[in-house]
C-alpha cells in the first residue's frame, strides 16, 4: 500500500528566503498527522507544493503514490485542500460553489454528499445565501466543504480554525475525525497546540523549512519535556540529595524533574528520610506548548 | 470532460450574472459611436459603391465589439480570481491545460457573440445592412473573438494589477482595433498607413468580417482568414504554453 504522502528532499526557494531546505515525510494512509510550526516556517509552501500550486525547485512528492508534477491530474483528484487564506468567489451562492467545485473534480451526480456536507458543516440555513454575505467563520465552513466534496482520500487542512469560535472548531473536529475513522488521512497545520495535541497521532515540526521533529504525539511528549512534580514542603527546604532533580524553586514551591512514575517514591522516601512534609503536590504533565518552545529553542542554540 | 464543461459553465454564468455591465453597457457604447459617426460622415464618405457609410460602419463597429468584449470576457475573470486568490478553485483540480484554454476561450467567444449579436439585431430594425455571406461573417467572429480571448488569458496571467491590464488594454487592444479598418476603408489611407495597416492582426479581422456582409473586402476574404487563423494558432500555442508551465499562477 502507497503512503498517502511522500516527501522526498524537497528544496524551494523564494529570493534568498529558503522556504523549504530539504524536507523529507512520509504520512501513511489512515493517519492523523499534523504539520506545526512557527509562522514562516514553511508549512503552507509545502502544501502548496504538494497541491500543485508551488513548484518544487528540487526533489519529489507523491500523493497516494502519485507524482504531482508527473501524475498531477491523479494526485490532484487524491488530494483535498483547505487553502490558508480566506478566498471565496463573489458571484455565487454556497451551494453553486460546492456544485461548480465538485463538477471541477468530474463528479456529475454529487447532490447526495454536498448535501451531508452542507448539513454537516451547518451550511444548510446558508445553501442559497451568496458567499459575499457570509461571515469569515462561514466562508471558512464553505471552504473546507469545497476541500471535501470529491471525497478525496488525503484532506490537507491549513490553518482551518484560525480565527474560528469555538464551537464551530468543535464541529469542524467531529467531522474530520469521522472522515479519518472513515479511512481519510488528515494533516493538519495549527496554532492551536493542544488541537494537535488531541486530534493527532503524529506531529512533524518545522523550522526555517527544516523539518527539526517527527515522532508520535505520545514520544515527543514523553521525550522532550516529561513530567515532572511541583512541591511544597513543610519546612520548606528541599533535602540536598533532590537537588540535582530541581527545574524551578518559586515561594517555596519546588518543581522536580521526574524520569518515570517510579522516580516519584524516590523523591518521596529522600522526603521521608529527612523529615520533611509534603504539603501539597502536584504532578505536571508537559503540554505540546512546552515542546515545542523547547523544541524551537533547542535549534536556536 | 466534466471538468471542462464545469469551469465553461462557470464562465458562462459568471459574465451572464452580471449582464447588464457585460453585454448591456458595451452594446450602448457601440451604438452612441453609431449614432454620433453616422450623423457626421454618412454625407462625406462612401467606402464602396452602392455601399453608405452607416451600413459600411456596423459590420466594423460590431466586430470591435466582438472583440475587445472577447478580450475583456477572460482578461478579467483571470485577474478577478488572482487578485482575490479564488484562482486557487481552478488550480486545484484535475484540468489538463488545453481545458483551461478551451474554457475560457469559449466563454470570451459566447460573449463576445453575445454583444454582435445585439448590435447587429438593434441595427437591421433601422438600417438596411446586406448579409451576402453569413458562413463568412461568422467564421470571421467566431475565430477573431477566440484569437482575443486567447490574448485575454495571456494578458490576464500577465498582469498582476489591474492597472497592468488597464495598459495593455489601452495600448494595445484599443489602438489596434481603432487602427484597423473600423471606420473607413483603408484604401483610402494614404500609401503608408495603408502599408502600415497590413501589418494589424485586427484589420483582416475586420475586412473579413466585413466581407460576409457586403462580398466585398479590402483584401481577399481567404488571405484574411490564413492570416487571422495564423495568428490564433500562435497565440494559442503561447497560451497552452503558458498554462502548462504555471506561469505566474504556480508559484
Ligand atoms: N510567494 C512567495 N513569495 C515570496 N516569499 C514567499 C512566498 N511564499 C512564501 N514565502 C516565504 O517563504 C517562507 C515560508 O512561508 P510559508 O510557507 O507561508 O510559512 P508558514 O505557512 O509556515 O507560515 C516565509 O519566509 C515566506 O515569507
Ligand atoms: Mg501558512
Amino acid at each position: 500500500m502507497s503512503s498517502a504522502i511522500q516527501v522526498r528532499q524537497v528544496h524551494k526557494h523564494f529570493g534568498a528566503v529558503r522556504a523549504l531546505d530539504g524536507v523529507d515525510l512520509e504520512v501513511k494512509q489512515g493517519e492523523f498527522f499534523a504539520l506545526l510550526g512557527p509562522n514562516g516556517a514553511g508549512k503552507t509552501t509545502l502544501i502548496n507544493t504538494l497541491a500543485g500550486l508551488a513548484r518544487a525547485d528540487r526533489g519529489e512528492l507523491r500523493v497516494m503514490g502519485y507524482d504531482v508534477v508527473r501524475d498531477y491530474r491523479e494526485a490532484r483528484r487524491a488530494l483535498g485542500v483547505v487553502p490558508q487564506e480566506l478566498v471565496f468567489d463573489p458571484f455565487f451562492t454556497v451551494r453553486e460553489t460546492l456544485e461548480i467545485q465538485s463538477g471541477y473534480f468530474g463528479l456529475r451526480a454529487n447532490d447526495a454528499w454536498i448535501d451531508e456536507v452542507i448539513a454537516r458543516l451547518d451550511l444548510t440555513d446558508k445553501a442559497h445565501v451568496n458567499m459575499r454575505a457570509l461571515s469569515g467563520g462561514m466562508k471558512r465552513r464553505v471552504l473546507v466543504a469545497q476541500a471535501l466534496v470529491h471525497k478525496p482520500p488525503v484532506i490537507v487542512l491549513d490553518e482551518p480554525t484560525a480565527g474560528v469560535d469555538v464551537e464551530l472548531r468543535q464541529g469542524l473536529w467531529g467531522f474530520i475525525r469521522e472522515l479519518n475513522r472513515a479511512g481519510h488521512t488528515i494533516v493538519l497545520t495549527t496554532h492551536y497546540l493542544e488541537e494537535a495535541e488531541t486530534l493527532c497521532s503524529r506531529i512533524a515540526m518545522l523550522k526555517q523549512g527544516r523539518i527539526v521533529a517527527l515522532d508520535t504525539t505520545h514520544n515527543l511528549l514523553n521525550r522532550f519535556s516529561g513530567r515532572s512534580v511541583r512541591l511544597k514542603l513543610c519546612p520548606g527546604h528541599l533535602p540536598p540529595a533532590l537537588k540535582p532533580l530541581m527545574q524551578e524553586q518559586e515561594s517555596g514551591c519546588y518543581t522536580l524533574a521526574l524520569s518515570d512514575y517510579p522516580a516519584l517514591e524516590r523523591v518521596l522516601a529522600a522526603l521521608r528520610a529527612e523529615g520533611v512534609q509534603v504539603q501539597e503536590l502536584e504532578i505536571l504533565q508537559a503540554d505540546l506548548e512546552d515542546v515545542f518552545i523547547q523544541i524551537m529553542r533547542k535549534r536556536e542554540a | 470532460m466534466t471538468g471542462f464543461y464545469t469551469l465553461l459553465y462557470k464562465e458562462l454564468l459568471r459574465f451572464w450574472k452580471v449582464s447588464f455591465q457585460t453585454i448591456v453597457a458595451p452594446l450602448i457604447t457601440v451604438l452612441l459611436y453609431l449614432l454620433v459617426f453616422s450623423q457626421v460622415l454618412e454625407e462625406h464618405v462612401q467606402p464602396y459603391p452602392g455601399v453608405s457609410y452607416t451600413a459600411f460602419l456596423i459590420p466594423g463597429l460590431a466586430m470591435m465589439a466582438v472583440l475587445q468584449n472577447a478580450f475583456a470576457n477572460s482578461s478579467s475573470s483571470l485577474i478577478q480570481s488572482k487578485i482575490t486568490g479564488n484562482i486557487v478553485f481552478v488550480l486545484l483540480p484535475p484540468f489538463a491545460y488545453w481545458e483551461m484554454f478551451l474554457a475560457y476561450t469559449l466563454a470570451a467567444v459566447a460573449r463576445g457573440l453575445a454583444v454582435g449579436a445585439g448590435v447587429y439585431l438593434f441595427t437591421i430594425g433601422f438600417i438596411d445592412l446586406p448579409l451576402k455571406s453569413p458562413l463568412w461573417a461568422l467564421m470571421f467572429a467566431v475565430l477573431g473573438s477566440a484569437l482575443l480571448g486567447a490574448l485575454g488569458i495571456v494578458a490576464g496571467i500577465w498582469a498582476e494589477k489591474f492597472d497592468q491590464l488597464a495598459a495593455f488594454q489601452n495600448f494595445l487592444i484599443m489602438p489596434l482595433t481603432f487602427l484597423s479598418g473600423v471606420f473607413y476603408s483603408i484604401h483610402s489611407l494614404p500609401p503608408f498607413w495603408q502599408e502600415l495597416s497590413r501589418l494589424n492582426p485586427f484589420f483582416f479581422m475586420i475586412d473579413g468580417f466585413r466581407y460576409g456582409f457586403f462580398g466585398v473586402s479590402d483584401i481577399s476574404p481567404y488571405a484574411s482568414l490564413a492570416i487571422v487563423g495564423g495568428c490564433f494558432l500562435g497565440i494559442s500555442l503561447l497560451t497552452l504554453w503558458l498554462l502548462k508551465i504555471g506561469y505566474k499562477l504556480r508559484s
